[in-house]
């Protein structure tokens, strides 16, 4: 008889965390005391708290803990599965068991995710038994492909991947679309830093996207797919492919799907790791084995997509919320969400917040309900400073934009978009032209090379930003940057360099000041760049211990040991901060500004 | 046949023209680099971009841009005199183009440009990458010094000449065009030496070797001249 359920997080960041080894550590803990048959493990997709792994909740009274490490194995097996007292040490907060009594789950709401952590991907029953394939099944037995387009349009569905072009309209493009074989493609190239919700659906609900796929593949006339998944992604493409097989054995994927003649066949294609491959063009080349290098639209891939067929392409996010809509209908999809953005959307909380990982929140919600009720705020001692919403090709919004509402809209009025779902939360340590200079790196560096603005224009900026960081930089470099920023954004070729600016542009807006603090009195405010910083020893504070002398890699530091203070020849000094850390006494100091 | 306003004036195309040639047969020049006729249109160097004023002022490439119905092109606004001459800034400090030491001087594209856009000065620092030049082959030269990436070889190559030896290599500013996945152009197992490469290119990168820059002037046209000669499928 089974008594008891233990869902383990088997999530990447579980199992990078130790997962399989918490695993084996129960699976022996229980045969020793006789429970094999009494309690089960079930190896789920992402349940959120990433941080905090290796997670797992236990059924049916629905304790969660954190930071399980194998050797609590044998206590949660002892003091809990026998003597039914939950291991106290092992909660995230005391007195709350549940993850429904903490604000983190509390107040999410989860629809794409409502799988994730809940059931074993590599079991189709599970999906099925969850109401999977239901979807589905009501599509190609009671709708027209035009009653599913209506329902997806009625719900107001927009894309996930970043744009938020109206998933009804686009499949109804397709559908209209003269030509006899089309094609369904999801996109799964999920490039930006920090961003991994797609990977936590591909591994965690599996399924869903596969079914998401196949309804659009008779909406839109289509009866061959391809998920563009990237390389990097090795536990996600083994549960696809499992999904796939399973999908096939029961009829639910391959030919006469349900016996009602409808065919639909996936396959997947590995991404070699290009960020530009994430924009539709540059994809839809890399699947026909040509250079991974994107086009001018018009055409648009509804028209002239994938070998020249009218292709429906859309994000891992958007076709896991399909099912959702057809089961409960598009009224109870666009109950949740603002006017214009219905739903729900992932994100994925990183940097200086406290619970990191992975969230999934209606539409609408404010930023500072995102970051500091679900995200729990920044770490202890820190101030908030800025939110990175939309990975490399987002925005950075200040403090006085918090209570901005999470919409498409909202967001690029305020000079960042949706994107992804990259959330990264920075505090007071950050220097905004560093952030600016970091994200723009990335994007020069993942430029494809075709169009002149993208190429030449994102490296062009970039040694600019160089020279302000290196205390180089003029009040006339500022102009030129904002100059270029415009121009690589309105005359780019793709998505990747028009949006590429905007971390510098949104910096520009709302932190101008660092720029000018780097330029006019050499000083990066916030101590990060090196070339505009000193270290000081406390004279009052030092003991003359040596420690810094012995850590400073360049000789810079003299003093005879016993006899305070010791002292930093700036010129040599290469602001490595080796001499803070090794100092027991915090007499060292960092301190904007040059010297010396 | 489909109707389009560009500058203005009310133009005709075929279905399936783009902007460029609409304009082209109505006489109204649009600034080009890596457009090529007798090649598919690429799209890259953003020379050729105009405005659309019913699609929001949307920039296109003309090249690369069917001619729709009631379309509203603009193509020479303050905003895009001004664009275009920042695109060619950056292009002529990617690389080497210090006209008086090039084999194309007085007959180069990118040079002719600079002068119709009116760019006097470049703003950018120089990138200067210093690539090592191409010489093993015995009837051409390629120096990718002066390379301004537009592809126009990549294409005569393997669209007309069918060889395939020139392809892009790298990516972003490190990009490269190479022959035959990398290696001297002189050891290629591919390229039939039919020069069209050396003809399509607009600028000094790809020349003839043993002929003087005042002789070296190139003829494009012959990509279009043989496309047209040839039966259509």
């Amino acid at each position: 008889m089974r008594r008891l359920e233990v869902l383990l997080c088997s999530g990447t960041a579980c199992l990078s965390s130790g997962a399989q080894e918490v695993k084996k550590a129960l699976l022996s803990s229980l045969a020793a005391h006789g429970l094999a048959e009494e309690v089960r493990i079930v190896e789920t997709g992402c349940m959120g708290p990433c941080e905090l792994g290796p997670v797992m909740l236990i059924y049916p009274e629905g304790t969660f803990y954190i930071k399980v490490r194998p050797q609590d194995a044998e206590e949660i097996v002892v003091e809990h599965f026998l003597k039914g007292r939950p291991v106290a040490r092992l909660l995230w907060r005391e007195g709350a068991p549940s993850p429904q009594e903490l604000p983190f789950f509390s107040r999410q709401r989860k629809v794409v995710l409502s799988n994730c952590g809940v059931i074993d991907p590599e079991r189709i029953e599970e999906y099925i038994a969850a109401g999977g394939y239901e979807a589905l099944g009501r599509a190609l037995t009671e709708m027209s492909p035009e009653e599913v387009i209506e329902e997806i349009k009625r719900s107001g569905l927009r894309g996930r991947g970043g744009a938020g072009f109206p998933t009804g309209t686009k499949w109804e493009l397709v559908r209209k679309a003269p030509g006899g074989e089309k094609y369904v493609i999801c996109n799964a190239d999920e490039g930006d830093p920090g961003a991994f919700m797609d990977r936590a659906i591909l591994e965690g609900d599996p399924h869903a996207v596969l079914e998401g796929m196949a309804i659009a593949a008779y909406a839109v006339g289509a009866k061959s797919g391809y998920i563009y998944v990237r390389a990097e992604y090795p536990l996600a493409i083994r549960r696809l492919e499992e999904a796939i097989s399973q999908a096939r054995k029961l009829g639910l994927l391959g030919e006469d799907i349900l016996e009602t003649g409808f065919s639909f066949n996936v396959e997947l294609r590995m991404g070699a790791g290009a960020f530009v491959c994430g924009e539709e063009t540059a994809l839809i080349a890399s699947i026909e084995g040509r250079r991974g290098e994107p086009r001018p639209r018009p055409p648009y891939p509804a028209q002239s997509g994938l070998w020249g067929k009218p292709t429906l392409i859309n994000n891992v996010e958007t076709f896991a919320n399909v099912r959702h809509i057809i089961q409960n209908g598009a009224d109870w999809f666009s109950a949740i969400g603002t006017e214009t953005s219905k739903g729900t959307k992932v994100f994925a909380l990183a940097g200086q917040v406290r619970n990191t990982g992975l969230v999934e929140v209606p539409m609408g919600i404010t930023l500072r309900e995102l970051i500091f009720d679900v995200g729990g705020g920044v770490p202890e001692g820190r101030k908030f400073k800025a939110v990175q919403i939309g990975g490399p090709s987002g925005g950075c919004l200040p403090e006085g934009l918090l209570d901005v509402p999470v919409d498409y809209e909202s967001l690029r009025g305020h000079g960042a978009i949706m994107g992804s779902g990259g959330v990264i939360v920075l505090d007071d340590s950050a220097c905004m032209v560093n952030v600016a200079k970091f994200f723009l790196e990335f994007t020069a560096e993942e430029s494809c090379g075709k169009c002149t603005p993208c190429r030449v224009g994102t490296q062009t900026m970039l040694s600019i930003l160089n020279r302000i960081t290196s205390g180089e930089g003029t009040e006339e470099d500022l102009q030129r940057l904002e100059e270029l920023a415009q121009l690589v954004k309105s005359a780019s070729l793709c998505g990747l360099g028009q949006t590429a600016p905007n971390p510098v542009l949104s910096t520009l807006r709302y932190f101008r000041d660092e720029y000018l603090a780097h330029i006019r009195e050499g000083a990066c405010p916030a101590g990060v760049c090196p070339a505009l910083i000193h270290y000081r020893i406390d004279p009052e504070l030092c003991r003359g211990c040596d420690a810094c002398r012995r850590a400073c890699p360049t000789g810079a530091i003299s003093g005879t040991p016993g006899s305070p203070p010791y002292r930093i020849d700036q010129s040599l000094c290469i602001r490595c901060g080796a001499c803070q850390a090794a100092c027991p006494f915090g007499a060292i100091e960092r301190l904007p500004g040059r010297k010396g | 046949m489909i109707t389009l306003e560009i500058d203005g004036r009310t133009v005709q195309a075929r279905p399936g023209q783009t902007i460029l040639e609409a304009a082209r047969a109505a006489g109204i020049r649009i600034p080009t680099l890596c457009y090529l006729e007798g090649l598919s249109p690429r799209g890259s160097c953003r020379l050729c971009l105009v405005e659309v004023a019913n699609w929001n002022g949307k920039l296109v490439p003309a090249c690369a841009t069917p001619a729709e119905e009631g379309m509203r092109v603009v193509t020479g606004s303050q905003r895009l005199k001004e664009l275009r001459r920042m695109v060619l800034e950056l292009l002529f400090a990617e690389r080497n183009h210090i006209c008086s030491i090039c084999v194309s001087n007085g007959h180069c594209e990118l040079q002719d440009l600079a002068c119709e856009l009116g760019m006097d000065a470049v703003r950018f620092p120089y990138r200067f990458p210093g690539l090592s030049l191409d010489a093993s082959h015995e009837k051409f030269v390629y120096d990718p010094n002066r390379c301004v990436l537009c592809g126009r070889c990549v294409r005569a190559c393997s669209e007309v000449e069918g060889a395939m030896t020139w392809g892009f290599a790298g990516r972003g500013v490190n990009t490269l065009v190479e022959p035959d996945l990398g290696g001297p152009w002189g050891e290629s197992e591919t390229c039939t030496g039919c020069g069209k490469c050396v003809q399509a290119c607009p600028v000094g990168a790809l020349a003839e070797r043993g002929v003087a820059t005042a002789e070296q002037e190139k003829r494009p046209q012959v990509l279009a001249e043989v496309t047209e000669r040839r039966p259509r499928v």
